[in-house]
């Protein structure tokens, strides 16, 4: 299938035609270009939701039981599973298409044409994303979906870049059963939209829920001080962004046993309050502002190191450093004057 | 012993030393199959912390370390009990009379997988697998057929089934009481063992905690009315078929045994009047003295547990009886006829560690369901152990060995190390340890990663599999393939419609509401089952509400 | 970026032994590949829908139920029906399969079958020679 084939497919419904946009926009196919442009003026109605938290703490069953609940409330529901890809052999397992299989088993969700669920490799990228997942969502977005949840690699304290590209960010926990709050690590209380104590069947439900309640209602100055202490992404930090994220929400902290169902409804409802507060109050644009300017710049970095690399002599550059003939300061400007120089040429 | 530690370090340094500075090893290090390191040779000294009064004893008394019974097969042979089942209940009925005409001693029950999951044959889920694995069984009507002419007084018949195992029991006793046979004389086992099925075999309908409530309701209900029947079989067979290791089949299993013991004991069973109905069931792999070693591990464990930790009172409770399968994951296609001789010295490691019963796998099993010529060679294997090698004359002979008494305190020691594991899992309730371990993947994960490990050994040539990996021919198979007949489907499908067309299905329906008050009043389920079988139930409408009560279990994928 | 190569490890109908597929998925993720096991008891529809929205490049199907000659044309079916092209991938049977039926297999659309006891290796190399090789034959 070529890009206008793909293309017209994926928006006139073509399931199949989604699927292998998907692939081509994740492998960057030459298609891969074409069918993004084509398809961008189609999103932007999607409300995005992306799940992150560590391994086990049940991610994949809430993913299940909320793609139920928001079907039920006759929404359409895109769900993106990242798994870590192995950095030796680059392999993968991925998906727990599984938990797809809702109340019914007979009529699993996994068959269910309003439900579409497709897996993919972090393929060795740290921060709980795979490189093209924002592409992705663009795609399920033009395709038609009301709600997409992504479900991100829960590896632990670096699985923040789940802000890239959700609108709504949920931070699930499970109950501890240690005196230390394991939690307490950095990233998870500054990215949460809302937060979630699943398995809240569990002793110790009741102190991650009340810790949660307590930090979240804390000041950003003594958020700062405790995740320095914990050794937080510096960067993100420093930039106040975190709390200029929620701008006035109140993370909610929801208790769910997501194997029951329990909780699922309230965690939905928050979910879409979220998205509503977001669109009154501005924040989502103000979000997808960011958002937008973060990528381009991705685009723009990707195309201009290509260029170096198709265009520059910067491999001479690089003899030249070794040899210790020049500093790396100096080389990148002139890596830089020969990139303008030769784009203006063409 | 310091003369043995002496002499053992004046032969290693003088004698073997120079050896293989001459010759050489064939492997850098020796493991049995579960990766126990072995030496050169054993002596006294390392079995020196082995009693011979406390540890191994005499065979029929505590720890029973030798066998249950004081003279074993002096007194009588194990039982030839190969498991069969195809097709309709006719064709099954033909190959047991053929299989008791050959001299075989025990019934042992294959059902199809619809059946096996609680499912009725025209179920759509049920296309193409009727009949196909074993017999399928819908209704009481199937029983009548598949026992017509065999007297239930005089074989005792073992039942390979799980979720519906309930149903099966009920429809026995239904079929003894059309024959005239009291239910206190039938003889049997229904294997009955969720555990294992969440650990390893996957035939997974009802949730864990639903599943152990109605098996000890089969208990509850078993030991009142079928005293001489065997009300489950807690198997490690599938767990080490899955690919777990000898040290994990025996751990698992016996963990299982603990849960159900605890689980009954809980509801109030007197643990002397349930013990002697519980049986377990073992693989029979190749590393020949890592398995006996295990059975006899087995029996001294599980004695100190009934005893020592729940407190049995009627030596008959510290029992391990049990039951052998020779190992079919060890089959290979290629070369099949390989495959009489792995199932010759897996059957003699059962014999020699005192199985009480024993099936012996055919050598086309890795193709389809075995042949007559094939079922024949295997049971004749049993016989001709039994009748020509001089073996069963003598209880235990390898007690004593200093290998094999180190290898079973080892084993022994290794799967006391499991089971203490599971029992913190459960903070101190071996139940509890089992449930958490089926819901955290703690079984799955140790049985998953046993196997990976074994299969790059293979694919590193570092095991050898022969006819596989090495000694390999170019070859044609030329094994006659029993194959199911298709019509098989259509025939069954065809008497089931007829069945529910011709029964009282007034009295079914009030059978199955029955069922369904008991299932929600957390009341036994075995009576309403009961009534529900004798009116022409079928198995799909008693599990269907089983599990609109319970739920339906799905397990979660951990490769 | 290289593509990978997208494996969906299937195994459908009543039959509950994993334990071949299991360490299949585990060995190919380790060869490179991208594996997607589906868990037991799926049914063809499942099998096949998972096959088109993940859009991958082999469907390897394990049964040891006898069942084989139902199911498998049923998976190869729907993936047609819900627009997936068969001809674009590889489909491959592993498991207690009798000889005979191996002939009829193929003939439904299986590019093969492996009987138990074939090294994984065998079944990666047949995937990376096989895979660019049907779809050199087919336009893409």
């Amino acid at each position: 299938m070529n890009a206008e084939e793909v293309v017209r497919g994926l928006l006139s419904g073509n399931r199949r035609a989604l699927a292998r946009a998907i692939t081509y926009v994740e492998n960057e196919y030459p298609e891969s270009k074409e069918i993004m442009k084509q398809i961008y003026p189609k999103t932007g109605k999607a409300h995005v939701v992306g799940l992150t938290g560590f391994p086990g703490v049940g991610k994949s069953t809430i993913v299940s039981k909320l793609t139920e609940e928001f079907r039920r409330r006759g929404k359409r529901v895109g769900i993106i599973a990242i798994d870590p890809g192995s950095p030796f052999t680059g392999g993968a397992l991925l998906g727990d298409r599984l938990r797809l299989d809702g109340m019914d088993t007979r009529k699993p969700l996994w068959t269910d044409p309003g439900v579409f669920f497709r897996s993919m490799s972090s393929r060795g990228r740290a921060g709980g994303l795979a490189a093209k997942t924002g592409d992705v969502v663009r795609l399920l977005d033009a395709f038609g979906f009301d709600i997409i949840l992504v479900e991100t690699v829960g590896a632990g304290q670096s699985e923040v870049d789940i802000i890239e590209v959700a609108d709504t960010s949920v931070v699930v926990l499970m109950p501890e059963t240690g005196d230390e709050i394991q939690v307490n690590k950095a990233g998870i209380l500054e990215i949460g939209d809302i937060y979630v104590v699943n398995k809240a069947d569990l002793g110790g439900a009741e102190k991650v829920e009340r810790w949660l309640q307590y930090m979240l209602s804390l000041d950003e100055e003594s958020v700062q001080m405790l995740s320095q202490m914990t050794h937080a992404d510096e960067a993100r930090l420093a930039s106040g962004e975190f709390f200029e994220r929620r701008k006035g929400w109140n993370p909610p902290v929801i208790k769910t046993v997501a194997d029951r169902g329990e909780g699922i409804r309230e965690l939905a409802d928050a979910i879409e309050e979220h998205f509503e507060y977001m669109k009154k109050t501005g924040l989502i644009d103000k979000r997808r502002r960011e958002r937008v300017k973060r990528e381009l710049f991705e685009i723009v970095m990707n195309d201009v190191i290509k260029l170096v690399k198709e265009k520059t002599d910067y491999r001479e550059m690089i003899m030249k450093l070794l040899k210790g003939e020049t500093d790396p300061y100096t080389a990148a400007e002139q890596i830089v004057e020969e990139v303008i120089h030769n784009a203006g040429k063409e | 012993m310091t003369n043995v530690n002496e002499k053992r370090k004046e032969w290693e340094e003088k004698c073997l030393k120079p050896w293989l500075r001459k010759t050489g090893q064939r492997e850098e290090r020796f493991e049995t199959l579960s990766g126990i390191e072995v030496k050169t040779v054993y002596d006294p000294a390392d079995i020196e912390h082995i009693d011979f009064l406390r540890d191994i004893g005499y065979p029929g008394e505590y720890p029973f370390t030798r066998g249950v019974y004081p003279n074993m097969y002096r007194g009588r042979l194990w039982t030839m009990r190969q498991f069969s089942g195809f097709g309709t209940a006719e064709d099954t009925n033909r190959r047991w009379k053929m299989l008791l005409e050959e001299g075989e001693t025990g019934l042992s029950t294959a059902f199809d997988f619809p059946t096996l999951m609680g499912i009725d044959s025209d179920d759509p889920l049920a296309d193409g697998e009727v009949g196909k694995v074993g017999v399928a069984v819908d209704t009481l009507k199937d029983f009548e057929i598949l026992f017509d002419g065999i007297p239930l007084d005089q074989v005792s018949t073992s039942f390979t089934i799980n979720p519906p195992a309930g149903i099966i029991l009920a429809m026995y006793v239904a079929i003894a009481e059309k024959q005239g046979v009291p239910k206190e004389k039938i003889r049997g086992t229904i294997q009955n063992d969720m555990l294992k099925e969440f650990h390893a075999q996957n035939t997974l309908v009802l949730p864990p905690e639903p599943s152990i409530k109605i098996i000890v309701d089969i208990f509850e209900w078993g030991i009142e009315h079928v005293p001489k029947f065997n009300l489950i079989s807690i198997s490690g067979y599938h767990i080490r078929e899955a690919g777990s290791t000898a040290v994990q089949e025996l751990a698992f299993t016996i963990a299982d045994g603990m849960a159900y013991v605890e689980a009954a004991m809980e509801r109030g069973i007197d643990i002397d009047r349930l013990a002697p109905q519980l049986s377990f069931f073992f693989n029979s792999h190749n590393d020949f003295f890592e398995e006996i070693a295990k059975f006899r591990a087995a029996r001294r464990m599980w004695a100190k547990i009934m005893r020592d930790e729940y407190g049995a009172k009627d030596p008959r409770s510290w029992w391990l009886k049990f039951h052998t399968q020779t190992a079919g994951c060890s089959l290979t296609a290629q070369q099949p006829l390989n495959n009489i001789v792995r199932t010759t010295i897996q059957a003699l490691a059962a014999v020699l560690g005192g199985t009480q019963s024993l099936h012996t796998n055919s050598f086309d099993e890795a193709w389809a369901l075995p042949s007559e010529e094939a079922v024949r060679v295997a049971l004749r294997t049993q016989q001709i152990i039994a009748y020509e090698s001089g073996i069963p004359n003598v209880v235990d002979p390898l007690a004593g060995s200093y290998y094999v008494e180190w290898l079973t305190d080892k084993i022994e020691k290794l799967a006391w190390r499991y089971i203490e594991e599971i029992r913190k899992m459960g903070e101190g309730s071996m139940l509890r340890g089992v449930l958490r371990g089926i819901e955290n993947g703690f079984f799955v994960r140790e049985i998953s990663d046993a196997a990976a490990r074994y299969q790059r050994e293979i694919e590193e040539g570092r095991r050898i599999v022969v006819g596989v990996n090495k000694f390999t021919i170019e070859e044609e198979l030329k094994i006659p393939i029993l194959k199911v007949d298709p019509e098989v489907q259509r025939r069954q499908i065809e008497r089931l419609r007829k069945v529910k067309a011709e029964r009282d299905n007034e009295a079914v329906k009030e059978a199955l509401e029955w069922l369904r008050s008991a299932a929600e009043n957390d009341e036994n389920v075995m009576p309403p089952i009961m009534e529900a079988v004798k009116s022409y139930a079928t198995i799909g409408e008693i599990m269907g509400v089983l599990k609109e009560v319970y739920g339906t279990y799905k397990k979660p994928i951990i490769i | 970026m290289e593509k990978k190569i997208r494996v969906l490890v299937a195994k459908v109908g009543l039959d509950g032994h994993d334990r071949g597929a299991k360490v299949l998925a585990r060995f190919l993720r380790d060869s490179g590949f991208e594996v997607i096991y589906t868990g037991l008891h799926r049914t063809p529809q499942e099998v096949a829908m998972a096959a088109v929205d993940e859009d991958v490049d082999v469907v390897g199907i394990s049964l040891h139920s006898g069942a084989h000659l139902t199911l498998v044309p049923k998976v190869i079916n729907y993936i047609r029906e819900y627009g997936g092209n068969p001809e674009e991938m590889l489909i491959l049977v592993g498991g207690i399969i009798p000889t005979d039926d191996i002939a009829e297999l193929k003939k439904m659309g299986v590019d093969e079958v492996f009987i138990p006891g074939t090294p994984i290796s065998e079944i990666v190399d047949f995937i990376k020679k096989k895979l660019p090789e049907k779809r050199k034959g087919n336009e893409r």
